[in-house]
């Protein structure tokens, strides 16, 4: 469920034009192409997926063959515009280290995860399973995550780490959801600031 | 039998050049020929041409076979129709460098000047020469601009300075298990591999040509310590691993271990057909080859002037130009914001991996070449 149009459009309202642009596990390009076509941006991916590689130099894309576990040490303080890292937030193991390398080489980045606590999450583990649904697609044997966490607990690791919410967009089903997120969203789109950096 | 996906049976052409060239070095060639071959046509916008350059032992012989069908070109695997660079999308040009023994100019030729072969008169060149050169050839074959320049090693260095001193003439660089200067690392073995050679009582200060022997010791040795540097530790591992030719110590200086024989042989087939002085000028054309000096030393300031979008390769395995080398190439082009991709290639065989065909390899670079627009 990587990207649905939501996804892209939100995305595509908090980047203006001509910016730099980082999207971090960026699987074939589709949201850098999305972006450079709909804003013209500059933007590179990065993905440690040989296949997903070549998919972007197919498709267009500049993309570098990178692990992302390894940091951004390579890239200079504030170079990007926007670091986007969209659902792999949770398939991190450091995730304290990353999100501060997103916000040393970007000047703000835009993070989405799957909610855990989602109801029908609940709902599961309640039944005693561990959740399988569009957001969390994996069974719990084979899934890429490594970081299991809710749209509350990540508030409070902002918080803890200094990280400002800027902007928070829940979602269920390609829909907003403004009541009760952290049990009626199955994931949240964030765009994220450092404290101390007012937006321009 | 010709493999289907052959440019098939190739000739080589010679452009002869009258015109003096200065080099780098202060040296001046009066007169210079450079041997290359083509492959697929030129288009009529001249927009679809690809240069290959070639490494420290390389030639323009990149695809197809002559009439010797063993005979293959040194890129077979990635150049011919339907093959990664397709030669039905693609005019491809290999040429052979200034200072080579393989047709072009080179100290085995003779100097005008003394009617004896160049030896150690010829002048020092650089990678820097060698793409003037090729630029000049380019003009004769009528390309204005190079829809792509690559090449692997010492060949990826010519495709990064192709960008720097031709940067309206190219339009995507691959630069392929390159490095943007050699480490101190990368010198060492280099002057190792010198230093059999310039001691070989062979060597005859360069001259060895008229008193008609070759310093074969020298050049052998030499060959060896670099095809060291070309493997890894696992592929040497996997290929021959501490096997004994008579299952156990002998006690004796004949090949006992396999590898002994591995590096023996390589050398004597080297040292059979190449020309020391050639080793020589080229492996200082890799020492020398450093477009961040001049910049205080900042590779991002050097490359400020490229225009070209860039594919970097890099092989998991390779020591001799490892992966951190190409990344400092990537860091320096998004430093300026140029479009690069940057591909790690999980392939065991080190820095010999550039001319394997390795799938994920070839894949990468067939998609590459699709999208270039021609």
């Amino acid at each position: 469920m990587r990207y649905d149009r939501f996804d892209f459009d939100v995305i595509t309202e908090w980047i203006s034009p001509g910016e730099r642009v980082l999207d971090l596990g960026c699987g074939d390009g589709a949201l850098l192409r999305h972006l450079t076509a709909a804003r013209q941006i500059q933007g590179w991916g990065v993905e440690k997926d040989i296949e997903r590689v070549r998919a972007c130099i197919a498709n267009g894309v500049n993309v570098l063959h990178l692990d992302l576990d390894q940091g951004l040490s390579g890239f200079e303080n504030g170079f990007f515009d926007h670091v986007i890292m969209s659902f792999s937030l949770q398939a991190m193991h450091n995730t304290q280290g990353i999100l501060a390398e997103m916000l040393r080489v970007g000047r703000e980045a835009v993070v989405s995860f799957p909610n855990f606590a989602y109801w029908r999450h609940r709902q599961s583990i309640l039944n005693g399973r561990m959740p399988v649904s569009d957001s969390l697609p994996h069974q719990w044997y084979n899934t890429p995550n490594v970081r299991f966490f809710t749209i509350a607990d990540f508030e409070a690791l902002c918080e803890m780490d200094d990280i400002v919410i800027h902007e928070r967009l829940a979602f269920d089903e390609g829909k907003v959801v403004l009541e009760e997120p952290n049990f009626l969203a199955s994931a949240a789109l964030y765009r994220l600031g450092r404290r101390g950096l007012s937006r321009p | 039998m010709i493999a289907p996906q052959s440019v098939g049976r190739v000739t080589p052409q010679v452009a002869h050049f009258a015109e003096p060239l200065t080099l780098r070095s202060g040296g001046v060639l009066p007169a210079y020929d450079l041997v290359y071959e083509t492959y697929g046509q030129l288009n009529a916008g001249a927009s679809n041409a690809v240069l290959v350059c070639h490494a420290l032992s390389g030639s323009h012989h990149v695809a197809g076979h002559y009439d010797d069908a063993a005979s293959v070109g040194w890129w077979d695997n990635l150049v011919g129709p339907g093959k990664p660079l397709d030669t039905r999308k693609f005019f491809v040009v290999g040429v052979n460098n200034l200072g080579s023994c393989y047709g072009s100019t080179g100290p085995k030729a003779t100097n005008p000047d003394t009617g004896q072969p160049w030896g150690a008169e010829f002048p020092f060149v650089t990678v820097e020469d060698w793409v003037a050169t090729q630029a000049r050839l380019a003009d004769r074959l009528g390309i204005r601009q190079f829809a792509a320049v690559m090449g692997g090693s010492l060949g990826g260095m010519q495709a990064m300075s192709w960008t720097l001193q031709y940067p309206e003439r190219i339009r995507h660089a691959l630069v392929i298990a390159a490095a943007p200067r050699l480490s101190a690392e990368n010198i060492a073995f280099n002057e190792v591999a010198r230093q059999a050679i310039l001691t070989d009582p062979d060597f005859h200060g360069g001259d060895y040509y008229r008193h008609g022997v070759v310093p074969a010791r020298g050049l052998r040795l030499a060959r060896m310590v670099g095809h060291i540097t070309y493997l890894s530790d696992d592929a040497m591992a996997a290929k021959f691993g501490r096997s004994l030719r008579h299952g156990k110590a002998v006690y004796h200086y004949d090949v006992e271990f396999e590898i002994e024989s591995y590096l023996r042989h390589q050398g004597d087939k080297f040292a059979g057909f190449f020309d020391a002085n050639t080793y020589l000028l080229t492996t200082k054309a890799l020492d020398y080859f450093d477009p961040a000096f001049e910049h205080g030393g900042s590779l991002a300031a050097a490359l400020a002037r490229a225009e070209a979008e860039f594919l970097v390769v890099s092989f998991t395995t390779d020591w001799r130009f490892s992966p951190e080398r190409s990344r400092e190439i990537v860091r320096a082009l998004v430093h300026n914001r140029r479009p690069v991709s940057y591909a790690e290639i999980d392939c065991p065989a080190g820095h010999d991996s550039f001319l394997l065909d390795d799938a994920d390899y070839h894949g990468v670079l067939r998609a590459y070449f699709d999208r270039i627009e021609v």
